[in-house]
């Protein structure tokens, strides 16, 4: 069963519903965070590095030689990654996506591929918890290739919760695809509404069963109720607005350990989502 | 010679655009004939990333020896440079004004990037 946590606003909750789902889960269990530009998963779980591993993508590298500047590489590539007018090609690394198409296409075999560093993989030992996450060099534009390679240590027949970017872009797709259930985190307030109808259009169009958790009732209005209401969207688990929640999380400190009494609303959320028959079909 | 303009405009009296790469329109004005063409480069005010090698490759396409921009990114300069293309800096108000600083030699040919890329 892999559940993803993902929003429309950031800030709305998602490393929070995350890290606290993962540790009333019981036993073990795999947390990934996909967040690859800022994984922040890692700020309330003590544990050991058991590995690390350093991701790279394939980029383009020519042989000048062999090349005699016909210019196919350039007109076959969709990303302006590799650019030539009947000279020898400049790539562009940052800009590629590692599809080969290049290299296929080339009449003189003049391209093969170099890996390209993008970041790395860690995992991490917390307890009951194995802590999957991917960090994106400083200066790497591209997440979704990295946020592939955290996936990829997904193992088979392990519970999995996946902490999202925030939005609706090409990493949270990334993350999104293939997974069974999606919780949306979202606030009672205008932004958060406006950000949240965009993710229920995203996780529509990509099909997968979803949910609503409002973080912070209390704050704002009762109009992303509303919407949920008139969407027939579920809204699993709502998260008073209760200042103790935020000066535990600012210390790096779990709710489910430092205010036991929201453990109960974790475990129950835990159990709605191991039985997603109950949710809305996309 | 073809001389590349960066503008929002269809003429010589038009704005010469501060950017190269999120440039509306190209006008390649051809200094032999007298006469000019406007290129559209919607492509790459629309384009997420890129748009500065996309532009660069509108231009070399072009025929333009010399280009005079606003200014011009790091990833576009790579591109110009190697199609061989020159490239001046200008912050005069229209294309005709910035060609005049051309014709008169005002114009320094840039031998870098003046700018970083948006996504810097």
């Amino acid at each position: 069963m892999i559940l993803a946590v993902a929003s429309g606003k950031g800030g709305t909750g998602k490393t929070t519903v995350a890290v606290n789902l993962a540790r009333v889960f019981g036993s073990g269990v795999q947390l990934l965070d996909c967040d690859v530009e800022e994984p922040n998963s890692h700020l309330f779980l003590e544990g050991e590095l058991l590995d690390e591993e350093i991701v790279s993508i394939p980029v383009p590298q020519v042989d000048e030689p062999l090349c005699d500047g016909c210019s196919e590489c350039g007109r076959f590539c969709q990303y302006h990654a590799i650019v030539s007018f009947g000279t020898v090609p400049l790539v562009f690394p940052a800009m590629c996506h590692g599809c080969g198409g290049c290299a296929k296409v080339c009449p003189r075999k003049a391209i093969h591929e170099v890996d390209w560093r993008i970041g790395v993989v860690e995992t991490v030992r917390a307890g009951e918890i194995t802590l999957i996450q991917g960090r994106l060099d400083v200066g790497m534009a591209m997440a979704p290739p990295l946020v592939r390679a955290v996936k990829a240590r997904l193992r088979n027949g392990v519970p999995a919760i996946l902490d999202a970017p925030p939005g609706t872009s090409c990493p949270v797709i990334t993350t999104l695809r293939g997974t069974d259930f999606v919780l949306l985190v979202t606030e009672p307030t205008p932004f958060g509404l406006h950000d949240l109808k965009l993710a229920v259009a995203m996780v529509r169009e990509i099909a997968i069963p979803f949910g609503v958790v409002v973080n912070r009732v209390g704050i704002g209005d009762g109009r992303a109720h509303a919407f949920c209401r008139e969407e027939n969207i579920p809204i699993l688990l709502e998260i008073p607005d209760d200042r103790r929640i935020a000066e535990v999380y600012s210390r790096g400190s779990l709710i489910v350990e430092a205010l036991p009494e929201y453990r109960g609303l974790f475990e129950s959320l835990i159990e709605k989502t191991m039985m997603p028959k109950n949710f809305e079909r996309v | 010679m073809k001389i590349a303009f960066t503008t929002s405009g269809d003429n010589l009296d038009a704005p010469l655009d501060s950017r190269f790469g999120r440039a509306p329109k190209f006008l390649i004005y051809d200094s032999d004939a007298n006469t000019f063409a406007v290129i559209d480069n919607q492509q790459s005010l629309n384009a997420a990333q890129g748009a500065g090698i996309q532009s660069a490759e509108t231009v070399a396409r072009s025929g333009a020896e010399s280009l005079v921009t606003g200014h011009c990114g790091p990833k576009a300069f790579r591109v110009l440079h190697a199609a061989g293309i020159k490239i001046f800096n200008s912050d005069a108000p229209t294309v005709a004004a910035a060609l005049e600083q051309y014709r008169a030699g005002l114009l320094a040919e840039a031998n870098s990037a003046d700018v970083e890329g948006h996504w810097a």
